[in-house]
């Protein structure tokens, strides 16, 4: 089928306008919020019904041309970034909110839907959806399952992950799926959980039912600021060590003041070496003495200061300035590199050192903004990327901080998924087996390799025949390692 | 893999870039980092959902024609600068600090030029030559010269009075044209115009401060009426308010519309006529519509590469205050207000919102009106759709975020829309007279003026 055939049969499915073709337009399709690597679409087709996206999604199967799922592309690891091109699938407009049951705690949505507008409407209800990542003003659901964001208060009230109760799944094949009923339990294999997470390599995600939670009736927010960035670790882990569950932990380092202090008037003294977020949530009464033992644990640890966000406003503000702090970093430097890595939590004082040793090393700012709660780091290594020398610096910086974060027990990715900027870091942490039984349950959904192709695996990985040697490998005595071993390298290379 | 996909072979283009001055600078593209959380700010990509009409993706079109990937013959590049709207919510947002107005306004006047100077062999269109021709009367002309301003809106005003509209609305005359949607534009004009001859108005009871009025050229026509009123209300707040000569068009129209030059042209001719009205003794310039107040605080980036006139647009900015703005600051004069018992929802006008980041103190002066209950509509800072010659530009998404607007502030039950912004106060009153709503669209200062004068226009009771 020729380009101009696959376009005009899409125009029959989505309509004139709910298409894009011309090439100075696919252009801008060509990444996500990670710049690192682009690739063009074939085609873009904005799909407003599920019956649209099953339309699609059947020609792209018969026509063996892959299909990229995509929300806002504010994803940081080039996740919609459509690598072997194809027809990237947005769901913009699909945006509707379809039922709200506050009775059942739950509403039922369109993908497209952005997730600040969902907890903006459900707020006038009196309810919110807990999952908040920093891009909430602008990511979607879609994406928020599909990678399984995290937020500042996830720490409190779980991952994306936590939030889902089922998801309408367009397979690879174009048929539909619920993976759950919209109720908590559900018999039989979690198959909602295939979806989460996957980055859109298992499923297009066409409508979901989500947990939607009442407002807190009653918040505080503090600021504790520290000398120094450790201090401030050090108060996480014995905040959490002393049974607390406070709704957000946040730290930003003395790089991340800079450049949000100005523009969202923080009014943080220059020398701060690092600020501490303290929100805590639940019942009015109480909560100011749950808040004093906090602050008073930051305050042993070396906390110069301690400020509160009085009014609800200063409350927005303050966390205006967190939740703007990536985007604030091109303030800094033209270009940044943002580590999304997790470590068990007593791990993070250590690990803020190594940060700031690598960071002379390569001698390049390291600027630190993180979800302390959850030990999930983000290191944000600060460059210019026109300087092939300060990229192969960055490059390593970031290298660096992955094995590290490895060795101290953690993992590659906290809630960015893997995307492109990963891929090649998954080898770190599993082995052949390891990734030859992720490569199976991929094949079980996707067993022709077109949904969100290139990503995750290890560039050089090709999923499908990385699951049929393993099948192979069933009958050799020793498994998938003796194939290995007797070939000298992966077959499936 | 998409190995099926055999994609037509893209015609051979000539790639024209940017070129001469005014070219947006790399260093302020490049402060754009793609985070895309400006995306659900942006009045186009709520309309469209597309990447491609989203603040993150112009600056993406902007940086390829910058970087010589892509031509400045472009459609998708010169359709996407033309269907901006230029409400600056993206910036407002950006936490990059992103000075998206500056880049857009410097592409609009590279694809501007390089239409002026095309051969119609090459690959940038020529402007049509009727296009050439109303460009050339109204920016070259018309907004140059107030005093043939006043005569046109003067004609403007013959023709709403004299019947030949009613004439011309009953007989259908105007849709056969095609422009009943312009001639719905068409503001009601005051009965007097607002004429800058340095008259001075006293302050009331005690001088606090002695400020100028730029009254501008719609504004001075059209809305003269709120001119008077933004006079008495800073007579009533202690201002001795003086409206110096020989000034003119803030060249608002210019600079959105990329003729850059006529913007700097009119910069130059209100820096003189203050300077001479007295710029050293004044407290503030005063100027009561947002776009003019954004066009006037940015003179001093317009004249940047002009070292002659750079330190005397600096100086002239640090004395340009919004209206409300000022008020707020100098502390209003709460003492003399008398109730008006009034709904009314706030409209915010992108260049005060956006450009100026006034957003406080409008809402802080209605809410000091005893007896007005101000309800915040949804979406209050998405832009109208109005922004300046957008609605003939871009009548479909003019006029869908249009209907977006009213709907959201009639969803209030609001009985009076505030603004503070001449398109916007056109763009409301065009949509509610599409929905046959009588719903009375006011300025703030004009509100505050009836609540010191104790009367209620007609419009209100
Ligand atoms: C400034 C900034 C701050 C951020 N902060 C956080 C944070 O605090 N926590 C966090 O977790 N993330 C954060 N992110 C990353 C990003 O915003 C999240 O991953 C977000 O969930 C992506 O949503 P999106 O709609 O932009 O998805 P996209 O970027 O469009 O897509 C992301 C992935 O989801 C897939 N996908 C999208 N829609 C569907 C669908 N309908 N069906 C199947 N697959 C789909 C795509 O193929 C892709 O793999 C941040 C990003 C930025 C730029
Ligand atoms: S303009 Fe600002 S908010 Fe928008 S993508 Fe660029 S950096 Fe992000
Ligand atoms: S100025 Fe307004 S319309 Fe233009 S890109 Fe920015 S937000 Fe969108």
């Amino acid at each position: 089928m020729t380009h101009l055939e696959l376009v005009s049969e899409l125009r029959h499915i989505v309509g004139e306008r709910g298409l894009v073709s011309d090439p100075d337009a696919l252009m801008t399709y060509n990444a996500d919020g990670c710049v690192m690597d682009t690739h063009d679409p074939d085609v873009v087709v904005l799909p407003t019904t599920t019956e649209q996206v099953v339309a699609v999604v059947k020609l792209a199967a018969r026509e063996h041309v892959p299909v990229i799922a995509r929300g806002a592309g504010t994803g940081l690891s080039g996740g919609a970034t459509p690598m072997r091109g194809g027809i990237v699938l947005v769901t913009s407009r699909m945006d509707k909110i379809l039922e709200i049951d506050t009775r059942n705690n739950r509403c039922r949505v369109q993908p497209g839907v952005i997730n600040f507008e969902l907890t903006a409407f459900l707020k006038s209800r009196g309810y919110h959806f807990a999952a908040d990542p920093s891009s909430q003003k602008a990511c979607t659901i879609g994406g928020n399952i599909a990678n399984n964001s995290g937020g500042p208060h996830c720490i409190k009230y779980g991952v994306t992950g936590s939030h889902v109760l089922g998801v309408q799944m367009v397979l690879a094949d174009g048929s539909i799926f619920w993976s759950g009923e919209g109720i908590v339990e559900q018999p039989g294999y979690d198959l909602t959980g295939v979806t989460v997470g996957a980055e859109g390599t298992t499923c297009v995600i066409t409508e979901c039912w989500l947990k939607i939670l009442p407002v807190p009736e009653a918040t505080r927010v503090v600021m504790a600021v520290f000398n120094d960035i450790r201090p401030a670790a050090e108060t996480v882990s014995a905040v959490i060590a002393g049974g607390f569950l406070p709704a957000a932990l946040e730290v930003m380092d003395t790089l991340a003041l800079k450049a949000v202090n100005d523009a969202y008037q923080m009014g943080i003294p220059p020398g701060a070496g690092a600020a501490l977020i303290i929100e805590v949530d639940g019942v009015d009464d109480g909560l100011d003495d749950l808040l004093a033992e906090i602050v008073q644990i930051a305050k042993d640890k070396g906390a110069i200061e301690v400020r509160p966000a009085k009014t609800p406003q200063e409350q927005v503000n303050v966390w205006a300035a967190r939740k703007n702090a990536f985007g604030a970093m091109g303030r800094l430097a033209p270009t940044y590199h943002l580590v999304d890595t997790v470590v068990p939590r007593t791990k993070l004082p250590a690990i803020m050192d190594d940060v700031k040793r690598i960071s002379k090393e390569v001698n390049l700012p390291i600027a630190n903004v993180f979800h302390a709660g959850d030990g999930n780091l983000h290191p944000i290594v600060l460059f210019d990327s026109t300087d092939p020398d300060q990229n192969a610096r960055a490059h390593k910086a970031v290298e660096e901080i992955m094995r590290l974060s490895i060795g101290y027990g953690g993992v590659i990715s906290g809630e960015h998924g893997v995307g492109i900027e990963k891929q090649e870091f998954m080898s770190y942490m599993f082995n052949d087996d390891d990734l030859g039984a992720m490569a199976a349950l991929h094949e079980a959904f996707d067993p022709e390799d077109l949904l969100n192709p290139g990503k995750i695996f290890p560039r050089k990985v090709n999923p499908n025949e990385l699951a049929a040697t393993r099948r192979q490998a069933s009958t050799v005595p020793g498994g998938l390692a003796a194939i290995v071993a007797k070939h000298g390298e992966k077959v499936w290379i | 893999m998409s190995t099926a996909l055999a994609p037509a072979p893209a015609p051979p283009r000539t790639l024209v870039g940017f070129s001469g001055k005014d070219s947006p600078e790399p260093a302020l593209i490049n402060t754009c980092v793609h985070c895309g959380l400006c995306l659900s700010s942006c009045p186009t990509y709520r309309e469209t959902g597309l990447e491609m009409s989203s603040p993150r993706g112009r600056i993406y079109l902007m940086k390829a024609v910058s970087e010589g990937r892509m031509s400045l013959a472009s459609e998708v590049f010169q359709g996407q600068m033309s269907e901006c709207l230029n409400c600056r919510a993206c910036e407002a947002v950006c936490p990059s600090g992103v000075q998206y107005g500056a880049i857009v306004e410097a592409s609009r006047a590279q694809i501007q030029t390089a239409r002026e100077h095309a051969s119609g062999t090459g690959p940038i269109r020529p402007q049509g030559a009727s296009v050439g021709l109303i460009r050339a009367f109204v920016f070259g002309r018309l907004f140059k010269s107030m005093a043939m301003f006043r005569g046109f809106s003067w004609l403007m005003k013959m023709y709403q009075v004299t019947g030949v509209q009613w004439l011309a609305r009953n007989l259908g005359i105007l849709k056969l044209m095609g422009t009943s949607e312009m001639e719905l534009m068409l503001p009601r004009f005051s009965s007097t115009f607002t004429v800058p001859k340095g008259q001075v108005y006293p302050a009331e009871g005690t001088k606090r401060q002695r400020v100028a009025l730029m009254p501008g050229c719609i504004m001075s026509t059209a809305f003269a009426h709120v001119h008077e009123a933004t006079i008495r209300v800073l007579q009533k707040n202690g201002c001795e308010v003086v409206l110096p000569p020989n000034q003119g068009c803030c060249g608002a129209l210019h600079t959105h519309g990329g003729d850059l030059d006529g913007g700097r042209e009119l910069a130059r001719t209100n820096i003189v006529a203050l300077e001479q009205g007295g710029l050293d003794e004044l407290d503030a310039i005063i100027i009561n519509a947002a776009g003019c107040g954004s066009t006037l605080k940015e003179y001093g980036h317009l004249l940047h590469e002009d070292p002659a006139w750079h330190d005397r647009a600096g100086k002239f900015v640090a004395k340009v205050k919004d209206v409300h703005e000022f008020l707020a600051q100098i502390g209003l004069n709460t003492a003399d207000l008398k109730p008006l018992p009034v709904k009314v929802t706030y409209q915010e006008p992108c260049h005060l919102a956006h450009a100026q980041r006034i957003t406080a103190q409008p809402r802080q002066l209605l809410n000091a009106i005893p007896g007005l209950k101000l309800v915040e509509m949804a979406e209050s800072s998405l832009c109208c759709g109005s922004a300046g010659v957008y609605n003939i530009t871009q009548p479909e998404l003019a006029s869908s975020l249009g209907a977006r607007k009213i709907e959201n502030a009639l969803a209030t039950g609001a009985e009076v829309i505030a603004t503070a912004n001449p398109g916007c106060a056109l763009q409301l009153a065009v949509e509610l007279k599409k929905k046959g709503r009588d719903v009375p669209v006011r300025y703030i200062v004009e509100l505050l003026d009836e609540s010191y004068r104790g009367v209620r226009s007609k419009s209100l009771a």
